[in-house]
């Protein structure tokens, strides 16, 4: 039975990457979806008897400066983070992807003048063109999350470009073409799913990049507005307390230090099964 | 088969990548540190090169909550600007610690008995920054300019004469007997045009340079006339601190000295080489509402927010219980205005408060945002407080951090809240600094508050001579702000100013002041 299951693993190139990936970030969407519907204590609810309190079997993260359970508020700001990094993902990628995809097959003046546009972005890190942004609008989850999905979109046209490109004068190509496929089918039926598994990897190390850059944006006081911090901001204002009650910043930093390993062992594992 | 999926390779890369994982998140921490020991690193640079020539005292560097809005003292908005230019600018009269007007630029003064005409004779080698002496045409340039700045409190000066070489009348349009308190008014010489870029007062401290959103840097003015009230320490750099969370690591590191209304939070925090002092801030701290705009129009809503709200619970999370009750927008340490019984106006009444609403048309409450200036952590911890309150009587308020300069842009001058948490400070020593922003057609009436009885009750105490009486007055129209909810009033915060222990002599103003000029060397 056992022998069997290995032997299915290995069948499905399950390699340890992959694994650890899945069973880490497992734990966090389980803890996460959990959060959704129930949290051990309410994630605003101030108690002034209980604060900046250590490790205890009440409060299994301590408590913050304003007596706020902090597990309660890892679930929750883990949930926001998590947010933050799917909307800039799908932004990023979404975009990027088409972007890539259409100047890659198409090339010639188009592919120049929108590649060029990318090479000024790719100028700027991704975070300080992030920080413009939301410094011409607003703060607040939307607007980070388009930010950063803005500033993530060069990355991927690159990536998605230089696949199609190297995919576009393949055999089966040229096939579908002479069958008299359009090029939109070509394009998206074709060349697509052979290019997912350079993708899904360079959309999960993304995913990393965004989780992190959120949390820099919170850090820095852009992005989610208190009481419903995401991880970043739990630890920018956590900072304070650091001496006083270090659990205080090890509980959000923690989260996130989970959160990206988890998916850089996801990315890691597809890139090697790919 | 199994024994490969737990090769070492894959542990030791798994390690690494955990142990990298760490230090980014680490580092993630440390960035904003970083950032400010860098920029620290820079800011003395600077000014070594600028204090090499002079004798190598040390630079004593105070951290300020935020940018100034202006160096020009006669435009300067926020309270934060005018404590820092306090001491590089000085008035006909100066505010002492006591709260006393003592004659500065004018070495005396006369007030008619009608309170309409008063005469000050100018101090005799008063000494401007750029070495100029101080002219009756200074002081007439300087009030002149002052008025036509549109400033409201000038809007009854009538004229401003030179009587001779040494004496100027200022002539009112109507008694007004606090008008002494408004002759702060900071004097320059009377061909000012740059005072934006090259203030010259006759203050203590002289300026020196200026970067925007870093720092200003000031020095001892030698030739200062009050020898006795001189300044100790010579080169003073004024840091802005603009992420709140990194005083404390600032304070520690030894990148500032110095830094008023820390909280008590992080009060608790620093080692035994600070000497904490312990105040008031002089400030109305309040939940200001936008009194035109929906729903807050209605007096019964706000009336249900003051029933929500406990102040005492608030200072009990903001900072460990410190901190003084107000019922309306004056300050206990402006004793004879301050009026103790409208703490009791309203005492937290969740049911009472939901009843309201419902009266008020709302018995499921309603959503609202609160704007907060990013920059001063007591406001924000008391919106969390306060939308945890709110949330028992089923209004829903949304926090939103602004920048400090949105703030006065969107908040004070364009009115474009719903609500917001500030606290107003007294820029002059008299009730009607605190009180005249409420009347209807002021110009920095922010809450557009706007009540007949109020404007009749405040005219009548801007126009009675006899001081007992004017106070029953202005008593008179804090009653009818507490009746009327003009705002949700909590509390006038405690003030802990961190010293690094080699310095002391820090000491209280009545007033938002940081006078720099009293600090000296620890013996």
């Amino acid at each position: 039975m056992k022998l069997s299951m290995i032997k299915k693993f290995k069948d499905k190139k399950i390699n340890s990457f992959l694994l650890w990936g899945l069973i880490l970030t497992g734990i966090m969407l389980l803890i996460v979806v959990i959060g959704i519907f129930w949290t051990p204590y309410d994630p605003t609810k101030m108690s002034a008897s209980e604060k900046l309190q250590g490790i205890s079997l009440r409060h299994i993260l301590g408590t913050d400066n304003k007596g706020r359970d902090i597990f309660s508020r890892v679930m929750y700001g883990s949930r926001i983070t998590l947010g933050i990094a799917c909307g800039t993902m799908v932004i990023g990628a979404g975009l990027g992807t088409i972007l890539g995809a259409i100047t890659g097959y198409f090339g010639g003046f188009l592919d120049e003048v929108f590649m060029r546009i990318v090479d000024a972005m790719l100028a700027f890190p991704s975070i300080l063109l992030a920080l413009v942004i939301v410094s011409l609008f607003d703060s607040g989850n939307i607007v980070v999350m388009v930010a950063l999905g803005i500033a993530f979109i060069p990355s991927f046209a690159r990536i998605v470009r230089s696949e199609v490109l190297r995919c576009r004068t393949m055999d089966y190509v040229e096939n579908a073409r002479i069958q008299g496929a359009s090029d939109f089918r070509i394009i998206f039926r074709h060349i697509m799913p052979n290019i997912t598994g350079v993708l899904w990897s360079s959309v999960l190390i993304g995913f990393n990049n965004a989780v992190l850059a959120e949390a820099g944006l919170s850090y820095l006081g852009i992005g989610s507005q208190p009481p419903y911090d995401s991880l970043g901001n739990m630890l920018s204002s956590a900072q304070q307390f650091m001496v006083k009650n270090p659990i205080c910043v090890l509980g959000p930093g923690f989260a996130i230090v989970w959160m990206v390993l988890g998916f850089s062992f996801l990315g890691e594992g597809l890139r090697k099964k790919a | 088969m199994k024994k490969k999926v737990w090769s070492g390779n894959v542990a030791r890369r798994g390690l690494a990548a955990v142990c990298a994982l760490a230090m980014t998140a680490t580092m993630l921490t440390g960035c904003g540190k970083k950032k400010e020991d860098a920029s620290e690193g820079s800011s003395a640079q600077g000014t070594a090169a600028q204090t090499s020539s002079q004798d190598s005292d040390e630079v004593f560097t105070v951290g300020i909550p935020q940018d100034l809005d202006s160096l020009d003292p006669h435009i300067a908005q926020s309270a934060g600007t005018r404590e820092v230019l306090f001491n590089i600018f000085e008035g006909l009269v100066k505010p002492d610690e006591k709260g006393n007007m003592n004659p500065a630029i004018a070495s005396s003064y006369k007030i008619s008995e009608d309170a309409t005409e008063y005469t000050f004779t100018i101090r005799e080698n008063v000494l401007f920054h750029n070495g100029a002496t101080v002219t009756a045409d200074d002081v007439v340039a300087s009030l002149q300019r002052y008025k036509d700045t549109g400033a409201s409190i000038f809007e009854t000066v009538d004229a401003i004469e030179k009587v001779d070489d040494s004496t100027v009348k200022v002539t009112l349009s109507k008694p007004n007997t606090e008008f002494l308190s408004y002759c702060t008014v900071a004097i320059m010489p009377k061909d000012t045009t740059d005072a934006e870029t090259n203030p010259i007062g006759t203050g203590p401290y002289k300026f020196v340079s200026r970067t925007a959103l870093e720092n200003l840097v000031v020095e001892k003015f030698d030739e200062y006339w009050d020898v006795d009230n001189a300044a100790h320490i010579k080169n003073v750099v004024f840091k802005v601190e603009a992420n709140p969370d990194n005083i404390v690591a600032d304070l520690e590191g030894g990148s500032i000295d110095m830094y008023a209304r820390i909280t008590s939070d992080q009060a608790d925090q620093l080692s035994d080489s600070f000497e904490i002092y312990e105040g008031e801030m002089n400030l109305v701290q309040a939940l200001y509402v936008n009194n035109a705009v929906e729903p807050f129009d209605n007096e019964l809503v706000r009336q249900a927010l003051c029933y929500a709200i406990d102040p005492q619970e608030i200072m009990d999370f903001v900072s460990g219980g410190a901190g003084v009750e107000i019922g309306s927008a004056m300050f206990p340490s402006f004793d004879k205005y301050f009026d103790e019984s409208l703490n009791d106006t309203y005492n937290q009444d969740v049911d009472k408060a939901k009843e309201l609403l419902a009266q008020a048309g709302y018995p499921d409450g309603f959503t609202f945002t609160i704007k907060v200036p990013s920059n001063y952590t007591p406001h924000i911890d008391t919106a969390e407080v306060i939308v945890e309150q709110l949330e028992a009587i089923g209004v829903t308020a949304q926090i939103k951090k602004i920048e400090w300069n949105t703030w006065l842009e969107d908040v004070y001058n364009n009115k474009d809240y719903e609500a917001t948490i500030v606290g107003f400070d007294a820029s002059t020593l008299n009730a009607s600094s605190l009180l005249y922003r409420y009347t209807s057609d002021a110009h920095n009436n922010m809450f557009n508050y706007s009540n007949a009885d109020y404007d009749k009750a405040f005219a009548t105490a801007q126009a009675t001579v006899d001081e007992a009486e004017q106070i029953k007055y202005y008593k008179e129209c804090e009653k009818i702000l507490s009746q009327t909810a003009a705002a949700v009033y909590i509390q006038d915060l405690p003030s802990f100013v961190a010293l690094n222990s080699k310095y002391t002599g820090y000491t209280f103003y009545p007033l938002y002041v940081q006078d720099i000029a009293k600090i000296k060397l620890a013996e």
